[in-house]
């Protein structure tokens, strides 16, 4: 099984997908296309500035009154006959769903596309269980026949051209169920009916249902579920049995709060005006078992953090993957997380904590160009979590950065030593190095080294003045 | 310890800069938007809204007659019926009505269902079942492949908060825009994966 775990830090993992010519394609029509969708539609409706404002309003006092909002949910969930499980981490919430699958006797479970079930890698952990996790988002889908990763949050095979998808079809299905029609060819509309057919059974005999959710009330304890196949539905109506994994921090606290939400997000993620399907539900209902597993799993940390708790803010609509010019060009799977993207830059190393390269290198996959703010529905000012998480770094490990900016500010605090050190340098030019050696390698690997210029700005200045002053 | 209060424990350390006088309330939320709007007519926008949707839509006047109609265009012989849709709607066709409830199997070998709808919101396109007696229980507008929906002009609201003050939340809801579609292919939208793969809209004068 795929997994995002060992995957190398953002440069190495980047570099090679710079280098793939078919997927940089494939990235870049689709970041296109979504992204002028979504600018025509936000254009189309007059108040977005105000929408905007109360979607960051709302989840903030979710957030600052978060202890408040689970209790309430908790409690609106239980009266309205579902059960509610905590978990502190994945390992807990693989844990809770795999008892819960396993106290109905079953083997086989129906899954609608959620980043939470990704993130605690659900589907392994049902897969040691012996029970088998069909995904039946059509991208989901794709990804799992394909034993790949998803590589985008809303549309996860956005790395697969229409050719790859057949094959994966073709060679795939049979050995997870109904097989693919003789002769599929890559149209995406026979590709769509070779899905349709190949889940329709699975989804009128199943019996246990898994999802995540987009939002969860907490004044009257409805969970909301966006989506545009039908998959969603299907997973959360026909099984006798449901079972949500759920973010902590997807609450929102009235009912006439999704007034905002349910404008924000269809608009931001798939650039419509409203998605297919919204289904919505509250506790046990036509007669179904419901559970509600409300997951932890590094969020607390990062609420703890006063820059990085915006980050909790988001409703995951992928705008800012789509504006992104370094995703555009990196690819999902550069993130090394279930979460790419400028979103994933700061969620990933707050919710992980900087543990490791990847972590600890995730901040600096941007070039700070801000179209993740401006585009973000709940405006994450995503640029200010990566200098803090930057600084962070810094002050954490990388030791050459630190030694460097050191000296820089003792350099740039005397008129003097500057001067000297600008007129070296200028003099020197002609030896100017293509890589730097030694710890500041790490530096010049991504960059070619800049010729300095033959004369400092400072004393082209002083001489053009001498040169004004005696004319 | 339990985990629910460890992670409420773990909350509430995490929020020690928020002042332990401040209530949820205080976090002040501007509503700087548009609850309701002046615009074109509602009948019109809908319409126009659904057809973008590739979703088949008439404004009509004899609703016994437009329901046949469209069943017999569509080639519908049977089709399910929540027990609440009036039985004048259902004149010319042979409903199957879904009491006792039918299996997920006896849907799938129909032909459609006919329904009727909550509200509607106009700027949207969407069509919001929430299961009242002229709507039925869920799987009935998920399973069959045609859903014809009957939309009284008086269920048709502008706006999205228009829409949520009219609606319960302790009743199930499924929002419809259009039929279902996926674009996950090269982001080629393709209408019809799932979910019914035709949705057609009749718009009936207020009662």
């Amino acid at each position: 099984m795929a997994t995002f775990i060992g995957m190398p830090a953002f440069p190495e993992a980047s570099a090679r997908a710079v280098g793939d010519a078919q997927l940089r394609h494939n990235l870049r029509k689709a970041t296109h296309t979504i992204r002028a969708r979504r600018a025509a539609v936000v254009a189309e409706q007059p108040d977005w500035a105000g929408l905007r404002a109360a979607g960051a309003a709302i989840k903030d006092r979710t957030l600052r009154h978060l202890d408040v909002y689970l209790e309430r949910l908790e409690s609106a969930v239980t009266a309205a006959g579902g059960h509610v499980h905590w978990a502190e981490d994945a390992a807990e919430a693989d844990r809770i769903v795999v008892d819960l699958v396993r106290a109905t006797g079953e083997t086989e479970v129906v899954k609608v596309k959620s980043m939470a079930t990704q993130e605690i890698d659900l589907n392994a952990a049902l897969a040691a269980a012996g029970i088998r996790a069909y995904e039946t988002d059509l991208a989901e889908l794709i990804v799992q026949l394909g034993d790949d990763l998803p590589s985008h949050i809303l549309v996860p095979a956005i790395h697969r051209n229409r050719a790859e998808i057949r094959e994966i079809f073709s060679g795939r299905m049979a050995s997870w169920g109904r097989p693919a029609p003789e002769g599929l060819t890559d149209d995406p509309r026979a590709l769509a009916e070779a899905a349709r057919l190949h889940l329709r059974e699975r989804f009128l005999r199943a019996k246990v249902g898994i999802s995540g959710a987009n939002f969860a009330v907490a004044e009257t304890g409805t969970l909301v579920v966006l989506e545009s196949e039908g998959n969603g539905r299907m997973c959360v109506t026909l099984p006798e049995t449901l079972i949500s994994v759920v973010g902590i921090e997807k609450i929102v606290p009235t009912w006439r709060d999704l007034e905002v939400f349910l404008q924000l997000l269809p608009r931001s993620s798939t650039g419509e005006r409203m998605n297919p399907y919204t289904s919505m539900w509250t506790g046990a209902t036509e007669g179904q078992e419901f559970h509600l597993v409300l997951v932890d799993n590094g969020r607390t940390s990062v609420l703890a953090d006063r820059v990085g708790r915006q980050a909790l803010r988001c409703i995951r609509c992928s705008a800012c993957l789509n504006v992104c010019p370094v995703y555009e060009r990196a690819g999902g799977h550069a993130y090394g997380s279930v979460y790419p993207g400028p979103i994933g830059a700061i969620l990933t190393p707050q919710l992980r904590g900087l543990t490791g390269p990847l972590e600890e290198s995730l901040p600096y996959a941007s070039t700070l160009c801000g179209a993740c703010y401006d585009v973000c529905p709940v405006a994450i000012n995503i640029p200010e979590v990566l200098l803090d998480l930057r600084a962070k770094v810094v002050a954490g490990d990388h030791r050459a950065e630190r030694l460097a900016m050191g000296a820089a500010r003792r350099v740039l605090d005397h008129p003097k030593w500057l001067a000297l050190a600008q007129r070296s340098v200028g003099r020197l030019r002609r030896w100017t190095p293509r890589h730097l050696p030694g710890p500041l390698s790490a530096w010049s690997d991504t960059r070619e080294v800049p010729v300095p210029p033959r004369e400092s700005f400072r004393d082209w200045w002083a001489r053009r003045a001498g040169e004004e002053g005696g004319r | 310890m339990s985990s629910r209060d460890r992670i409420l424990a773990r909350v509430r350390a995490a929020l020690a800069d928020v002042p332990r006088t401040e209530t949820p309330e205080d976090v002040e939320v501007p509503r700087a938007y548009d609850r309701s709007r002046s615009g074109p007519d509602v009948v019109e926008l809908l319409i126009d809204r659904l057809v973008d949707y590739r979703a088949v839509v008439r404004e009509v006047t004899d609703v016994v007659a437009a329901v046949a109609d469209a069943l017999a265009r569509r080639g519908a012989h049977r089709v399910a019926a929540p027990a609440g849709v009036p039985a004048a709607w259902l004149g010319g066709v042979q409903a199957v009505r879904d009491d006792p409830a039918l299996s997920a199997a006896d849907l799938d070998a129909l032909d459609g269902v006919v329904t009727g709808c909550a509200v509607a919101v106009a700027e949207t396109g969407t069509i919001v079942l929430d299961c009242a007696e002229d709507q039925g229980r869920r799987a009935l507008t998920l399973i069959p492949d045609y859903h014809l929906c009957v939309v009284r002009r008086d269920r048709i609201v502008r706006t999205v908060p228009e829409a949520l003050t009219r609606l319960d939340p302790s009743r199930p809801q499924t929002w419809i825009s259009g039929p279902s579609a996926t674009s996950d292919i090269e982001l080629d939208r393709v209408e019809g994966v799932h979910g019914p793969r035709t949705l057609e809209v009749l718009i009936t004068p207020a009662l």
